[in-house]
């Protein structure tokens, strides 16, 4: 696959902001105690370029030529600020309700048209083989605010690998914690749950797509989507599925909860398009928190240099 | 109780008095209370407590109070009819007024944070946004019960006064098909102002309907030039 490279690099892509810490402490912390359960002698040692965990070395947390330059919204804007119906309607609910949710200990089922055996992979498992980055990413909801937000993870496409999709995965399915016990959202039904996305599979390789475990370099609270999230820069922010307990390689076009709740208002791809509006409202402008006065929405969210291409010749208006 | 003052005793008019007396102690309280909304925004915004998104938090709370002030102005006749309260006509031009204030504060967000005065760019967005639409509709439809809202104006306009003012009904519906148009998929709360402007309008409906309808338009255009003597 050709990678093109962003045509300049900034001096902060270069120079590591700030983040150093122990990487073992990271997972151990994102993973909680679930350790050495089943399923980590099933994946085996993962290819080259990838560490082996745990590790002993107080690594630095890599940086990324894809990380952005701009302002960073503050941990305490980016924590209490959340779209997250599982707990609640209000931007506020996310953090208030956070609390109510367990999230030790935690696996994830991966499952379908692979190589590898289904199973449930403990939190280690599925971080373990990974090498984490920093990836400072502009994050714009189809509510036309913004943030920009410095994500800790990994690009998902080397998880995948480590599955070995076969020729019939053409997409990527992950599902949210079904859990109404804890998400008052899932006992008052406000969306159908649990709440379900999907990646076409270019779109799950691209080097932009990341699993997150964290954030300013700490591991991802509640709120946020812990123990870990989908971020994918490009696409309006519903489609970065928290709390992901199900993977799933799927031949056929996944229904995305949105999509399913509101379908002429929501559609699958969710490209960040200030040329395709909202049916109630434009998106051309956002917000970006933390300023007064709102500024112009970017194609694919400033993304098109490593994006556009897969929807070549695609109606972006009609695949909305 | 107090219709025609002028058919009581003289009983009747020391207990107008004692009424008028409780009317110009009560309403300084209640002048401060529909204020509280802006005192609290106001402080608020001056100690940082609006939120993340501040603007947006000014845009909701500016929003919901026209809103709720408004239901309370519609509120005042139904409560007089079925309650007795017939004191609550002395207020109605201050709620009406007060709802008219946060309109202007809502409408002023939009217009210096949202667009920053660019007038093409807000005619696009009145004409394309069905939510936009309505909410700026319901807000034009105030300017000119809020003009005419003062005791000359209603002397001038005798009964074209009544008639012109029962455009609030249509600003209040405006108002409510803004809030459920905006919502993304959390119509509760905005339903429940449906359900109250529902309850209003059909408590209205069922007084004209049993034939009361000419008592309720009879007071209704003397009323306000009599709460405005006082």
């Amino acid at each position: 696959m050709l990678i093109k490279q962003a045509p300049d690099i900034r001096s902060s892509e270069i120079t590591p902001e700030r983040l150093y810490y122990n990487r073992r402490q990271f997972i151990q912390a994102a993973s909680g105690a679930a350790l050495g359960a089943a399923g980590a002698a099933v994946l085996g040692q993962p290819d080259g370029g990838l560490h082996a965990a745990p590790q002993e070395d107080v690594g630095e947390l890599r940086p990324s030529q894809f990380s952005t330059d701009e302002r960073q919204n503050s941990y305490e804007e980016i924590t209490s600020y959340n779209n997250f119906y599982e707990f609640g309607l209000d931007k506020e609910d996310p953090k208030r309700y956070a609390d109510d949710l367990t999230v030790e200990p935690w696996s994830v089922r991966v499952e379908g048209h692979m190589n590898r055996p289904a199973a449930d992979y403990t939190l280690e498992d599925i971080l373990s083989p990974h090498t984490l980055e920093e990836r400072i990413y502009r994050l714009r909801c189809v509510e036309a605010w913004s943030m920009v937000v410095p994500w800790v993870g990994f690009p998902l496409r080397d998880l995948i690998r480590r599955f070995e999709p076969t020729s019939r995965a053409n997409f990527v399915r992950f599902e949210t914690l079904y859990r109404p016990s804890e998400f008052r959202g899932q006992r008052a039904r406000n969306l159908q749950y649990p709440y379900v996305e999907g990646l076409r599979m270019d779109e799950a390789m691209n080097p932009l797509t990341i699993l997150a475990v964290g954030i300013y370099g700490k591991t991802l609270l509640n709120q946020n989507g812990a123990p870990i999230r989908l971020v994918i820069p490009w696409k309006y922010g519903f489609k970065s599925i928290k709390s992901i307990v199900k993977i799933e390689f799927v031949e056929d076009q996944p229904r995305n909860t949105w999509n399913v709740a509101i379908p002429h208002e929501y559609g699958f791809y969710a490209n960040v398009n200030p040329e395709v509006d909202h049916p109630r409202w434009s998106q051309g402008m956002e917000r970006r928190i933390g300023n007064f006065f709102r500024q112009r929405t970017q194609m694919f969210n400033g993304y098109g240099y490593q994006v556009a291409r897969m929807y070549n010749g695609m109606d972006l208006a009609r695949n909305y | 109780m107090i219709r025609s003052p002028a058919r009581r005793g003289p009983a009747a008019g020391s207990q107008r008095m004692a009424t008028v007396f409780r009317i110009t102690r009560v309403k300084p309280i209640v002048f401060v209370t529909c204020l509280i909304p802006a005192l609290l925004l106001g402080w608020d915004a001056f100690t940082g407590g609006l939120g993340v998104n501040p603007i947006e938090d000014i845009t909701h709370r500016t929003g919901d109070w026209a809103l709720r002030l408004l239901l309370v102005t519609l509120a005042v006749t139904p409560l007089r009819r079925m309650a007795g309260w017939h004191g609550l006509v002395r207020f109605r031009r201050m709620f009406g007024l007060f709802a008219f204030f946060y309109a202007v504060l809502h409408f002023s967000t939009y217009l210096v944070f949202d667009h920053f005065f660019d007038l093409l760019l807000i005619i696009d967005d009145v004409a394309e946004r069905k939510y936009v639409t309505a909410g700026f509709i319901g807000f034009v439809l105030m300017i000119p019960l809020a003009v005419t809202s003062t005791q000359g104006w209603i002397r001038r306009l005798g009964k074209r006064w009544t008639a012109l003012h029962r455009l609030v009904y249509a600003s209040a519906v405006a108002g409510v098909v803004h809030f459920l148009w905006l919502v993304k998929i959390d119509i509760g709360e905005p339903m429940i102002y449906a359900a109250i402007l529902t309850l209003l309008l059909g408590l209205r409906m069922a007084f004209r309907h049993r034939g009361q309808g000419r008592a309720v338009r009879g007071t209704g255009a003397v009323d306000p030039a009599r709460s405005a003597a006082r």
